[in-house]
């Protein structure tokens, strides 16, 4: 198993050897940052979610207070059995704390299992089913960043009622495409549009050529794109080549990142509507983190909304044990601690923690600027609309989480 | 019955890419006896090779098609002058443990550059656009990947069935002690065919760059196939694995309309099937 381990101490905690040894036990956290380090994901989670959280530990200035905070990370290959034999072992012999980020439906729901197990915590951000705060929910799981809920509620619904009432999926072959296709469907549905078929297609695949045209056949208005990352980008490349544009059939990119518009290059993504719940150049704080990012990042690519939110959800976990006075090593607790306060940071700006789980914050509407818009290398949306959190998310009441019925 | 035909011809098109690719492994595995893992990197170096032309360079895709099969091709002769051709005799599987590991070097070096998601590359003007068939709108460039790949496949096995510079180099891995007592250079002639190897899987990277991502896994996560390919059209056959390719496109195309949650297994389906019931491949000969 590939194990690649970044560490990162925190020299200041060195020194703070004067307190006793129980209570430095307690200032003691270890955060696993658990992602696809090198597949199709990578981009948008991996290596830059790791360095999100040691910039949450950085910026947290819990080490000058004495508190040692050390980072690994590991690579899931975004396959379910070794994202949990990785979590176990970080449980289990290193003595993890709490793993973040997880992209990848799939292995999401799996490590969640193992977390809830173990009583540790677990702050997802990179993953998109719902079920995490649903039908899955459990209390050591906070689910940030953005869910399929949100997606089909935002950008669905927007297609549906600009008039696109007819939908041909395609959809990405496992957890996290078949609850986008579930949460999308409804949508439409329930806004009077029609689902007239869809194809399900193996993760990460290099061709969609066949796909397309079967979406083509099916004279659908809207394609719906329920997969993510490589997927998409290919999917929508390859579209443009079919001509699906031109024949009056709209793509729907349920979920894209802003490494995806980078990847496709504007010339091809530009008019694509889509929504995030972050994006570097929406204000002065999150132009100020974006640029800090960038700079320690190797291609200096800017934060994707899933690096943003590993960076916030460190940063309000920091804050929930700072205000508990040391590391319970509890992680229900912790969670607990997390909801009871109120989410605040320079990236999201102001929110909550819901009871299963659900971070709420404002989602965007965004569209993809034309070539000739762009000013800059990273210089790619223009904000449509906002849609405020109670809004974008599932509402409590009708959250099939367990943790509701107290 | 019309979205079928769109299906072959779809299966045609990715087809080609199979057919270039597993011919550049059969050349390399029929005349060298390497069995070479690196291609898929080969491949992908390709594809970056025409990217770094245009945008550094501003050097049309066209002629992206002639220089960067070469400059892949010096670098796979480096490869094979430094460290293939002490393998020579040795049992295949070193030669297969060290490409595969100059693979995952190559690849884990670009993806430390540039990341998985991978980089734009445009359809080249002249190549823009489509026509309507009647049962499907073929875009133009789809079209030129079949008829480029069947010529450069055609003109390929010509050359090393049909020639005498052929002649030579099946010659060469016949009996090389009596071809260089003949006055050839054999090993010359060996690092010639390995770079020609290496210039089919580039040039396939090539013609990929504006179809995929130009990705730094663009080719780990075609090589598996193209093997599987290999094993069934035959290792080293020139001829079968080309015809293979193309078959397993169009079958791999029906089986994306028919039951598509299948589509990437059934190649590894039929190579099972075909070892079962003749494991020297389609058109392999016993050993």
């Amino acid at each position: 198993m590939k194990k690649s381990i970044a560490s990162l101490l925190l020299g200041t905690a060195l020194a703070v050897t004067t307190a006793g040894a129980a209570f430095a036990q307690d200032k003691a956290v270890k955060i696993g940052a658990l992602s696809d380090q090198s597949g199709l994901y990578a981009d948008l989670g991996g290596p830059g979610s790791t360095l999100a959280a040691q910039m949450a530990v950085e910026d947290s200035g819990l080490g000058a207070k004495g508190w040692k905070i050390d980072i690994i990370s590991g690579d899931h290959q975004n396959k379910p059995d070794i994202g949990t034999a990785i979590a176990r072992q970080w449980f289990d012999v290193d003595k993890v704390d709490i793993i973040v980020d997880v992209p990848n439906s799939g292995v999401a729901l799996a490590v969640n299992n193992v977390v809830k197990e173990k009583n540790g915590v677990y702050i997802n951000s990179g993953a998109a089913t719902s079920d995490l705060t649903n039908a899955q929910c459990s209390p050591n799981t906070v689910h940030w960043t953005y869910d399929t809920y949100m997606l089909a509620h935002t950008t669905g619904q927007a297609l549906v009622k600009a008039g696109g009432d007819t939908w041909f999926f395609l959809t990405a072959d496992y957890a996290f495409g078949a609850a986008l296709e579930r949460d999308t469907t409804a949508v439409v549905t329930a806004n009077g549009g029609k689902v007239v078929g869809g194809v399900k297609h193996p993760l990460n695949t290099p061709d969609f050529s066949s796909f397309l045209l079967q979406a083509q056949a099916s004279k659908a208005k809207i394609i719906g794109l329920a997969n993510a990352g490589g997927d998409t980008t290919n999917t929508i490349k390859q579209a443009a080549e079919f001509g699906i544009g031109k024949g009056g059939q709209k793509l729907a990119a349920l979920l894209l990142f802003l490494t995806d518009v980078k990847a496709i290059g504007l010339e091809t993504a530009q008019g694509l509507n889509f929504t995030e719940t972050f994006y570097w150049d929406m204000n002065d704080k999150t132009r100020a983190f974006s640029k800090r990012f960038s700079e320690k990042m190797k291609n200096g690519a800017m934060p994707t909304m899933v690096q943003a939110g590993v960076y916030a959800g460190v940063r309000h976990y920091l804050k929930a044990l700072e205000a508990l006075g040391g590391n319970p090593h509890d992680g229900v607790k912790v969670v607990e601690k997390m909801k009871s306060m109120p989410t605040e940071d320079d990236l999201f700006g102001k929110g909550e923690i819901q009871p299963n789980g659900r971070t709420i914050h404002n989602a965007y509407l965004f569209e993809v600027k034309k070539p000739s818009e762009s000013k800059g290398p990273w210089d790619f949306y223009k904000l449509v609309g906002t849609v405020p959190g109670d809004q974008a998310f599932t509402p409590l009441s009708e959250s099939k989480c367990a943790l509701l019925k107290k | 019955m019309q979205a079928l035909y769109a299906q072959l011809l779809v299966g045609l098109i990715n087809g080609s890419f199979y057919a270039l690719l597993s011919l550049g492994l059969a050349v390399i595995f029929g005349m060298l006896n390497i069995i070479n893992f690196a291609h898929g990197a080969l491949y992908m170096m390709g594809a970056f090779a025409a990217y770094f032309l245009l945008n550094v360079g501003g050097i049309s895709y066209w002629w992206a098609l002639l220089l960067a099969p070469i400059i892949v091709g010096i670098f796979g002769m480096i490869l094979e002058r430094t460290m293939l051709k002490f393998l020579t005799g040795l049992d295949h599987l070193y030669g297969l443990l060290l490409t595969f590991g100059i693979a995952l070097i190559v690849q884990g070096v670009f993806q430390n550059y540039f990341g998985s998601s991978g980089l734009p590359y445009a359809i080249p003007d002249q190549l823009k656009g489509g026509m309507n068939l009647g049962f499907m709108f073929l875009p133009i460039y789809r079209g030129w990947v079949v008829v480029f790949s069947l010529v450069v496949c055609l003109g390929t096995w010509f050359l090393i069935e049909k020639t005498r510079l052929g002649a030579y180099l099946r010659a060469a891995t016949e009996n090389p002690t009596l071809v260089r007592a003949f006055g050839i250079n054999v090993p010359r002639m060996i690092t010639l065919t390995y770079g020609l190897g290496v210039g089919l899987a580039a040039l396939a990277g090539v013609l990929s760059a504006p179809i995929n991502q130009v990705r730094p896994l663009m080719g780990a996560d075609l090589i598996i196939v193209v093997f599987a390919v290999v094993v069934i059209g035959g290792m080293g056959s020139i001829m079968g694995s080309i015809i293979t390719g193309f078959a397993l496109g169009v079958i791999e195309g029906l089986t994306k309309y028919f039951y598509p949650e299948a589509s990437n297994t059934v190649v590894f389906v039929l190579m099972v099937l075909v070892l079962l019931v003749k494991p020297t491949g389609l058109t392999g000969r016993a050993a």
